[in-house]
């Protein structure tokens, strides 16, 4: 027997919010006695060209950010983060919650006039996990939990074992391979959407050209001139294109940040990045255009556990005195200086439905931390008879460079270990990162669903992404529990607090996204999405 | 002067195959690979994304494999990047925005340093010679990533008479500070050369004797001194030309056309192995037969050249 979660959260998700838009004139939520700006265009600036316009083989956020205008998967996110309904109205669950039954919405309509079906979101997923296809983004499947997934992508087992099924046109049956309580908010992923198989079918690679591609999306692409822009309108076939208010959408690549931040001042783009340390310049000469929110990011050094690594480092007692004796505050405060936060745990407080615990050392004052690095570096045998000394390796940026000097610089004021920068240009930096050559190096991880487990995964055993190789056989029962578990709040906190103590990281700050953009659209910019997952068809343009 | 350019073109081949092997070991001998990235790719995702391109042959096969789609069907492959868009479709797309601002590039660097050099070699240690000095010197110690920025300050944020960025088909307005920003280094080079190569040859006995004939100052400016006071201009126009017509990363960068400069570097730095490989050949093949016109075009100047 089924259990409805139309009745639950899929009230949450669904009615709900189907209630909101028919209260609401717009999809984009124009508070009342807002005047409209006759001009409703939004230009953007982008770093590089987009690696594709295509769902299942693209894999940057910036491609992301066009196809979530051009396609719409099951669900879509408001401005705080929180599922809305998307192509999927609602959907049962059955009682082992490894079946999901999603309803679509029936006036779901391609660009070109068909109907939008379970079918073609069968086909995008399995085209997703097809070896044939070679997307970057295959590995999404087995983070969906979807039913065979793994075996599926290693091409083991046919495309047809794979965890999805169009029941009817309206009917999408997913199966997981276990209970997996963040499953629907894997659904925003870009990678997720679906895609016109018959238009696949006749242009192969083409289809994604402004004069072939089809989408779902509330806007259609109108011209891609690579490497410099890429232009889309409103669809007028979108179910809720009436309830839309920006009508085109422009992104300008634009590969320097200061010269982005130039043509901003111009009038050229209205939205662009803050490049690092200008911020509170910015902020005091455009208080109302200069924006900075929590991001579902974190930013951090690596230690190598494996005997490639220094044998010091497999020292618990050197990696807590290294991570204790980096003043997060100096980086956050004085380096970078765009509203980011200082990290003491792996998962950011932005994650939603979960509260970082507080760690021993986190509660400590810089004073406290760095007197007791020092205790611990004397006790593990390092000082000034027997420096430590390894290198700190990190990938070409001016921001990685400022912040690895700093960081040197701090453990040898405080512990007189002599770290050695080693810049590596980015396509052999990551190289080396994954063949375990290194001592410390740099990373960054931004969550894939806004949940713990994204983050607190990558110190699993297991993990494809535990490049430090840490290993803890606690860690890793704590984070198999939490997978099927109705409420893991209590498995990460725990985790949180034994990674605290073993320090397989040093954690050195969560991000922040702080960009310029024009007063007129600010109010509508989703700030409260710590994925930053935002939709042209939410935004709108206030007059001045 | 047949055989001549039978020679040349014989020596060209070989040389365009030696570039291409070179460039395909070195590249792939470099660290890392078109897949990597800041999120590790798990291993069976890899070798499915590594068959997809055959990187999972022996770089031998690779190599001719490359090489043979190329002869037999002008194919240079996918790019590892793009991943919807093939080599020959990025070439297609940015050599024209290149080649429109790098010809007009030249054109202007031409036209204004070899004027520049020679009104400074006719007018020797005059004010006009200083003024010419001046801004040849001043152009050639400007380097296009500072001057590029500049133009955009004063162009751009301070008199809001050009477009910060952007290529728009290449309509007026926006190719001029591209334009600018390229040729202004090559124009002070040329200056120089010119000027230099003047007074040289307007120091040589011939032109003495065309003086002493009483013919006008023009005639033998003109007549007599220019066309061999631009021998040395010519050897260094063929590998400038082929400089501006491939583009500058520092122009694409800082005006976002959307050219091949810009592509050259991102290719190589996400070993994006087909692209960088086709814009090798691309710029392999433009400097061979540049060079080849050059000498060319040098030996119908000079006959000497062609003993």
């Amino acid at each position: 027997m089924k259990h409805t979660l139309i009745r639950t959260s899929a009230y949450a998700l669904g009615v709900a919010s189907i209630a909101l838009f028919g209260l609401s004139a717009q999809a984009a939520m124009v508070p009342a006695g807002a005047t409209l700006a006759d001009d409703q265009t939004f230009t953007m600036r982008v770093l590089s060209e987009f690696d594709a316009i295509d769902p299942q083989l693209s894999e940057t956020v910036d491609a992301a950010g066009v196809e979530r205008d051009l396609f719409e998967g099951l669900f879509n996110q408001d401005a705080e983060g929180n599922l809305v309904p998307g192509v999927a109205l609602s959907y049962d669950l059955s009682d082992d919650k490894t079946v999901y039954t999603f309803h679509l919405r029936p006036e779901a309509m391609w660009s070109d006039g068909n109907p939008v079906t379970a079918g073609d979101f069968e086909y995008a997923w399995k085209r997703l996990a097809d070896p044939a296809t070679g997307s970057p983004y295959q590995w999404y499947v087995t983070i969906m939990g979807l039913k065979n997934g793994d075996a599926v992508t290693a091409g083991d087992m046919p495309l047809d074992d794979l965890g999805v099924k169009a029941i009817d046109d309206h009917t999408l049956e997913v199966t997981l391979e276990q209970p997996t309580p963040y499953f629907t908010k894997t659904t925003v992923n870009a990678s997720t959407f679906p895609v016109p198989k018959w238009v696949i079918d006749e242009y192969g690679d083409d289809w994604t050209l402004p004069e072939h591609i089809v989408g779902n999306g509330a806007y259609i692409l109108t011209e891609h001139v690579p490497n410099e822009r890429l232009v889309r309108e409103r669809n007028p076939k979108y179910w809720d294109d009436a309830h839309t208010v920006i009508t085109k959408t422009t992104s300008l690549i634009i590969n320097d940040e200061n010269i982005a931040l130039a043509r901003w001042k111009a009038g050229e783009v209205d939205r662009t990045e803050v490049p690092t340390g200008q911020f509170p310049t910015l902020k005091s000469e455009y208080p109302d255009s200069a924006l900075s929110a929590p991001r579902l990011c974190t930013y951090y050094y690596w230690y190598n556990e494996t005997d490639t690594g220094p044998e010091a480092l497999k020292d618990v007692r050197v990696r807590q005195a290294l991570s204790y004796a980096v003043d997060r505050n100096v980086i956050t405060d004085q380096i970078l200086q765009g509203g980011q936060f200082p990290a003491y745990t792996f998962t950011p407080a932005a994650t939603a439905g979960f509260t970082p615990p507080s760690v021993p050392f986190g509660e400590m004052t810089q004073a406290e931390r760095d007197e007791k690095a020092k205790e611990l570096m004397a006790a593990a045998g390092y000082g000034a008879d027997n420096p430590l000394a390894f290198d700190l390796n990190y990938n070409t940026s001016e921001a990685h460079k400022q912040i690895a000097t700093v960081i040197a610089q701090m453990w040898k004021t405080k512990l007189g270990v002599d770290a050695t920068l080693v810049n590596m240009e980015g396509q052999t930096y990551f190289s080396e990162l994954r063949n375990g050559n290194f001592d410390v190096a740099r990373s960054g991880w931004c969550g894939d669903y806004n949940e713990a487990s994204t983050f607190l995964d990558l110190v699993r055993t297991d993990s494809g992404q535990n490049d430090g190789h840490y290993s803890n056989a606690e860690v890793d029962a704590l984070m198999a529990e939490a997978k099927t578990m109705e409420d893991p709040n209590a498995n990460y906190e725990k985790v949180e607090q034994i990674i605290a103590e073993d320090m397989p990281i040093i954690p050195v700050y969560h991000y922040a996204t702080s960009f310029m953009i024009d007063p007129g659209l600010a109010q509508s910019w989703p700030l409260g999405n710590v994925e930053q997952n935002w939709y042209s068809k939410d935004l709108y343009r206030i007059a001045k | 002067m047949i055989n001549f350019v039978i020679r040349r073109i014989g020596i060209a081949i070989p040389t365009l195959l030696i570039l291409i092997a070179i460039s395909f070991f070195l590249m792939h001998a470099a660290p890392g690979g078109p897949f990597n990235s800041e999120r590790g790719v798990p291993p069976e995702v890899l070798a499915n994304l590594n068959a997809k391109y055959g990187l999972d042959q022996p770089l031998i096969v690779q190599l001719w494999n490359y090489i043979w789609d190329i002869i037999t069907k002008f194919d240079f492959g996918p790019s590892m990047v793009f991943k919807t868009r093939t080599v020959n479709d990025i070439i297609a797309q940015g050599f024209p925005v290149t080649f429109t601002y790098g010809t007009w590039s030249f054109v202007v660097a031409v036209v204004v340093g070899v004027s520049l050099g020679v009104a400074a070699a006719v007018n020797h240690n005059s004010w006009l010679d200083y003024i010419a000095v001046g801004i040849s010197i001043g152009a050639q110690v400007l380097p296009n990533f500072v001057l590029a920025p500049i133009l955009v300050l004063i162009f751009t944020l301070g008199l809001h008479w050009l477009p910060g960025g952007g290529w728009n088909g290449g309509h007026w307005p926006y190719p001029v500070m591209p334009i600018i920003a390229l040729s202004t280094s090559f124009m002070a080079s040329i200056a120089r050369i010119t000027r230099s190569s003047m007074l040289e040859v307007l120091h040589s006995n011939f032109i003495r004797t065309a003086r002493a004939k009483g013919l006008p100052k023009n005639t033998v400016i003109w007549k007599h001194a220019f066309k061999p006071s631009l021998l040395p201009v010519i050897s260094y126009l063929a590998p400038a030309f082929v400089g501006m017509i491939t583009g500058s990363v520092v122009v694409d960068v800082y005006f976002s056309t959307g050219g091949m400069g810009q592509l050259f570097v991102a290719s190589a730095t996400s070993r994006d192995y087909s692209t960088m490989m086709g814009i090798t050949i691309l710029y392999g093949v433009l400097t061979i037969v540049f060079n080849m016109l050059a000498d060319i075009l040098y030996a119908w100047i000079d006959p000497k050249i062609r003993l």
